[in-house]
């Protein structure tokens, strides 16, 4: 089997069409010393049962989730998907990545896509949502940047205690949007603190709440600091069960609250594809980036479904648009809109107790270690222990009796040496008695 | 009396009893078609010739509006909040966006007067 179409024929014409004469030299604008010299070593063509078992043997040195007791959430979390959920987002109607680019003859797509929104805005207490973003990064990414136009400021505060990669997300497009970002460090900050890092340039703050380290917290009093310096604030949940249970981000008067919404309705994936879900106030709506659904009638009255305010998208304002992200995560979206529809309010809520059930028991667990230390005071389903050795290697040793023990903080945070001992431990629904059992019997043994 | 000038960009100035209005022209808003929302500066904001000071949102476009002069926004039209047709209907005189204080009021002189803006539109269409 060919897997390439050209012939060597296809190709001189091509070349001697649009006047080069060869393939290299279509690169001539990339420095000569970053490309890649060495060719490619790959053996010569196999069959189709040849590469399978070769791709097979390859997968089988992944550890599936499923194969261990796991311990490990920080941005990803495990969580049960009922098989309602594969049926329905399997259904042939169904099977598109993206919203439609002729959106209006998708009646379906775009009802779930509005149903969707109207979820996210009451899971997060916020007046509004968008269609989803890529994933909860992006998202905040978004929203800081929203808060930009918004305010007409040109720098962001983002709390040390955001999850790094979602840190590194936000400072990567604002950067080379040209805004100015400040990290704050990675640790608790008083009002009087926080009262000082706000200077007239600053746009937004953003907060991760439960924050990456497990600690959940109340932004009621930030809200206020931030509106009185005529800042917004951003709230980003990487965990969103947790909002099953604890105070909204709405509630607390953020201005933008973002998630990733993996856990609900989505797998882990390796790390993607996740949908972001973004919500705000309704006098902050044209400034929200990507995809809005709307809610209207057709010429003979009956309820129909649109795409709306289109005109503040890339493919209408081109680069004056909101966002240059204006597509959405529609699969991921759809799957998690099933599964927020079969869990309703009370699901949800009872689903949120559970995690937190499962994690107040792994504390328990835990904390009886003589040598293992708590480091949270407040959590939901995750929260960070400090160990007497490094939190990687202990991770490790643990792998060699199937535990998947959780992250290990300096994997994230490499630069510094108070967090090495940290090890990140979640528990969900998913987490049995015997796991937690398993695995603070083990860790002490190692201990 | 009332003076209007107009700019290559098709927004105008009022002068009206010693105040400064600005929209865009009846010229534009045609060009633009339904009118679904305005987007205008806060009071108090001080702008550049050329600088965007407004942004116009029809069905099918979202538009930038641009200071005819450096100049102050004085004060908004509010009722371009509700009804933003009101530029549709009367482009060039309900349908103001804002009013300014102008610190340099030769910079009007380089723009069009009634007579050399309407020859201008029969060229651009």
């Amino acid at each position: 089997m060919r897997y390439l179409p050209h012939t060597e024929k296809d190709r001189e014409k091509i070349c001697a069409d649009i006047g080069i004469n060869n393939a290299q030299d279509l690169f001539h604008v990339i420095p000569e010393h970053i490309r890649k010299k060495a060719v490619l070593n790959l053996p010569p063509a196999k069959s189709e049962l040849a590469v399978e078992r070769y791709m097979q043997n390859i997968a089988k040195k992944n550890i599936a989730a499923d194969d261990v007791s796991f311990f490990l959430g920080a941005g990803a979390y495990k969580h049960h998907i009922p098989a309602s959920v594969d049926m329905i987002i399997q259904r042939s109607e169904f099977l598109t990545a993206y919203t439609p680019y002729q959106p209006e003859i998708a009646q379906g797509t775009l009802q779930y896509l509005f149903e969707f929104q109207t979820q996210c805005s009451r899971l997060m207490g916020m007046e509004m949502a968008n269609a989803s973003m890529y994933d909860g990064s992006t998202a905040s990414a978004e929203a800081v940047l929203a808060a930009f136009r918004i305010t007409r400021k040109n720098k962001a505060i983002i709390s040390g205690n955001i999850h790094p990669q979602y840190r590194d997300v936000i400072t990567n497009l604002c950067t080379v949007s040209g805004y100015k970002t400040q990290t704050l460090p990675p640790r608790f900050m008083n009002d009087e603190e926080l009262l000082e890092v706000f200077d007239d340039d600053t746009a937004a703050i953003i907060v991760q709440n439960p924050d990456f380290f497990g600690h959940v917290n109340d932004f009621s009093t930030l809200a206020k600091i931030a509106h009185e310096k005529n800042a917004l604030l951003i709230v980003c949940t990487t965990e969103c069960v947790s909002l099953g249970l604890i105070k909204t981000p709405g509630e607390m008067g953020a201005d933008i609250a973002v998630a990733e919404g993996q856990s609900i309705g989505n797998s882990l994936n390796f790390g993607g594809p996740y949908l972001g879900l973004y919500t705000t106030k309704k006098k902050y709506m044209r400034q929200t980036p990507g995809r809005l659904c709307g809610k209207t009638v057709d010429s003979d009255g009956k309820t129909s479904y649109v795409l709306t305010l289109t005109a503040r998208e890339q493919h209408i304002r081109r680069e004056k648009a909101t966002s240059n992200i204006c597509t959405n995560s529609g699969l991921c979206t759809l799957a998690f809109s099933a599964h927020m529809s079969l869990l309703g309010q009370k699901g949800l809520h009872t689903l949120a107790r559970i995690n937190h059930a499962k994690a107040q028991k792994m504390y328990k667990s835990l904390s009886q270690i003589p040598k293992v230390t708590i480091y949270n005071s407040t959590f939901f389903n995750e929260f960070t222990i400090q160990l007497p050795a490094n939190a990687a290697d202990i991770v490790d040793r643990l792998l060699e009796d199937n535990i998947i023990a959780g992250l290990p903080v300096s994997r994230l945070i490499p630069d510094n040496p108070e967090c090495n001992n940290l090890l990140l431990v979640c528990a969900t629904e998913m987490t049995t008695d015997n796991d937690i059992a398993f695995f603070a019997n083990k860790l002490q043994n190692i201990l | 009396m009332t003076e209007y000038y107009f700019s290559e960009e098709h927004e105008y100035i009022r002068k009206e009893n010693e105040v400064f209005y600005m929209g865009i022209s009846n010229f534009a808003q045609e060009q633009l078609g339904d009118i679904v929302f305005v987007e205008l500066p806060d009071v108090g904001s001080t702008f550049k010739k050329g600088e965007t000071i407004a942004t116009v949102e029809s069905v099918k476009a979202a538009s930038d509006v641009y200071a005819p002069c450096d100049c102050t926004v004085v004060s908004i039209n509010t009722t371009l909040e509700e009804k933003p047709e009101t530029v549709n209907e009367n482009a060039e005189t309900n349908g103001w966006f804002m009013c300014l204080t102008i610190n340099d009021e030769t910079q009007l002189k380089e723009l069009m007067s009634q007579d050399t803006y309407t020859n201008f539109i029969q060229n651009v269409s």
